[in-house]
C-alpha cells in the first residue's frame, strides 16, 4: 500500500467518525436542468427527452398495430382517428423527435471520430438548420395530405 | 464603493441534521468575488460557515462551488459578472457534502484505478527536500483538480461509476505525450464501458473547466484513438 493510500485511509476514518456525509446529487433532474447551461447540455437534454419519447412511441406503435387483430373495421376506425388534426400534429412531433435524435446522434458520432470537435456548436446548429428544413417540408406534406 | 448584496448559502452539518439555505446580507466592493463575500460572511456574520480555499487566484482548485447553479471557482467568480439579485451558493454537485460548501474530494481520486494509470510523479529539483517523508508528489498536468467538471457533468449525476472528464482528459494527455510510458494499460482502461464511451458529449465539463483543459475535446480525441487502434501520439 502506498503512502497516498495510507493517507486516504486516515482521512476516511476521521471523516466517518463524524457521521454520514450528505449525498447531494441532482440525479436525473440534472439531465433536464438546462438553466444557464451551454449548447451541448441543451443537445444532451433534448436527446434524452426525445429518446424517452421515441421509446414510448415504439411501444405505442406496437399497441396500435395490434389493433389489426381486431379486424378490418377496427383498423379503419383507427385510421379515421389518425387523420384528425390532433394526430397529424403528433406526427409532426414524432418527426421532430426522430430528426433531432438522429441528427444529434450524427453530431456525437462525428465529433467522436475527431471531426469538427472544436466546432461542435456550429456543427450542432448546422444540423439543426437541416433538421428544421426537413421538418418544415414534412409538415407541409402531412398537413397537405390530411 | 461598498454596497450590500444578498446571499443564499447552502448549509449542512453532520451533527445538526438536514441541509438548509441561510440568507445573508454581505458588504461587497465592485471587484468583490464570491469568495470575498463568503469570507466576509464568515468573519462578520457566521464564523461556523465552512468554506475551503487557499491560493485566491484559480491555481489551487480548492474553492469550487456552484454559483446560481453554475460551477465556478469562488475566488475568481466576480459578483459584478452575475445576474443582479441574490446570489445562491451551493457545494459542487455529484460529490458527498461534508460540511456546508465543503465536499469530499477523495471521490475525485477514487475514480482512478489504483495504482493511477493517468498520473505521473512531478519533477522536482534534485536539491529539494520533500516534506514529512513524502516520497513524491503526484498531480495532473494542466488540471488543477478542482472537480468542477465532475459537478457539471450530467452523466456523472446518474452514474457514479463513470470515471468522469478529468481522468479521461488526463488519459488522453498521457497518450499525447507518453514520455516512454506504456500506453497499453491506459488505452484498455479508457476503453471500458464506464470510461470514454460513457460520455454523452454535453461539453459541460469544458464549459466549467477554469484551467482550459478542455476535457470534452480530449475525450473525443480519446475515442478517435480507440476506434482507430492507434496509440494517440
Amino acid at each position: 500500500m502506498s503512502r497516498r493510500d495510507d493517507d486516504l485511509d486516515v482521512i476516511r476514518s476521521a471523516r466517518e467518525a463524524r457521521g454520514p456525509v450528505l449525498r447531494k446529487s441532482p440525479g436525473a433532474t440534472a439531465w433536464f436542468d438546462v438553466r444557464g447551461r451551454g449548447t451541448g447540455h441543451w443537445a444532451f437534454s433534448l436527446n434524452r427527452f426525445t429518446a424517452l419519447g421515441l421509446t414510448f412511441y415504439l411501444y405505442l406503435h406496437l399497441a396500435v398495430l395490434s389493433m389489426l387483430l381486431g379486424g378490418e373495421s377496427a383498423w379503419h376506425g383507427f385510421l379515421e382517428l389518425a387523420t384528425t388534426p390532433v394526430f397529424l400534429g403528433l406526427d409532426v412531433l414524432l418527426l421532430f423527435g426522430l430528426l433531432f435524435h438522429g441528427l444529434n446522434g450524427l453530431r456525437v458520432a462525428l465529433i467522436g471520430t475527431g471531426i469538427a470537435v472544436d466546432h461542435q456548436k456550429a456543427l450542432f446548429w448546422s444540423l439543426m438548420i437541416i433538421g428544421a428544413i426537413l421538418l418544415l417540408g414534412a409538415t407541409l406534406h402531412i398537413v397537405g395530405s390530411g | 464603493m461598498t454596497t450590500t448584496r444578498g446571499f443564499r448559502v447552502f448549509r449542512f452539518s453532520r451533527e445538526s441534521g438536514p441541509s438548509r439555505f441561510d440568507v445573508f446580507e454581505a458588504e461587497v466592493e465592485p471587484t468583490s468575488t464570491v469568495l470575498d463575500a463568503l469570507r466576509w460572511i464568515r468573519i462578520h456574520r457566521d464564523p461556523s460557515l465552512a468554506i475551503r480555499h487557499s491560493c485566491l487566484h484559480a491555481s489551487c482548485g480548492t474553492c469550487g462551488v456552484r454559483v446560481n447553479g453554475r460551477e465556478g471557482l469562488a475566488c475568481v467568480t466576480r459578483l459584478a459578472d452575475l445576474d443582479p439579485g441574490r446570489v445562491t451558493v451551493e457545494p459542487m454537485a455529484n460529490f458527498p457534502v461534508m460540511t456546508d460548501l465543503v465536499v469530499d474530494m477523495t471521490s475525485f481520486a477514487d475514480r482512478f484505478p489504483a495504482p493511477h494509470p493517468a498520473t505521473r510523479t512531478s519533477d522536482v529539483p534534485s536539491s529539494a527536500e520533500m516534506p514529512d517523508g513524502i516520497d513524491a508528489y503526484e498531480r495532473f498536468e494542466d488540471c488543477i483538480e478542482c472537480g468542477l467538471c465532475l459537478s457539471a457533468c450530467p452523466v456523472v449525476a446518474t452514474d457514479d461509476t463513470y470515471v468522469g472528464p478529468a481522468a479521461l482528459a488526463y488519459a488522453q494527455r498521457m497518450l499525447e505525450e507518453p514520455r516512454g510510458a506504456d500506453v497499453g494499460p491506459i488505452l484498455r482502461w479508457a476503453d471500458a464501458d464506464n470510461a470514454a464511451w460513457r460520455c454523452h458529449a454535453a461539453f459541460e465539463c469544458t464549459e466549467a473547466c477554469p484551467s482550459n483543459v478542455r476535457p470534452a475535446q480530449r475525450i473525443m480525441q480519446l475515442r478517435r484513438t480507440l476506434t482507430s487502434g492507434g496509440d494517440g501520439s
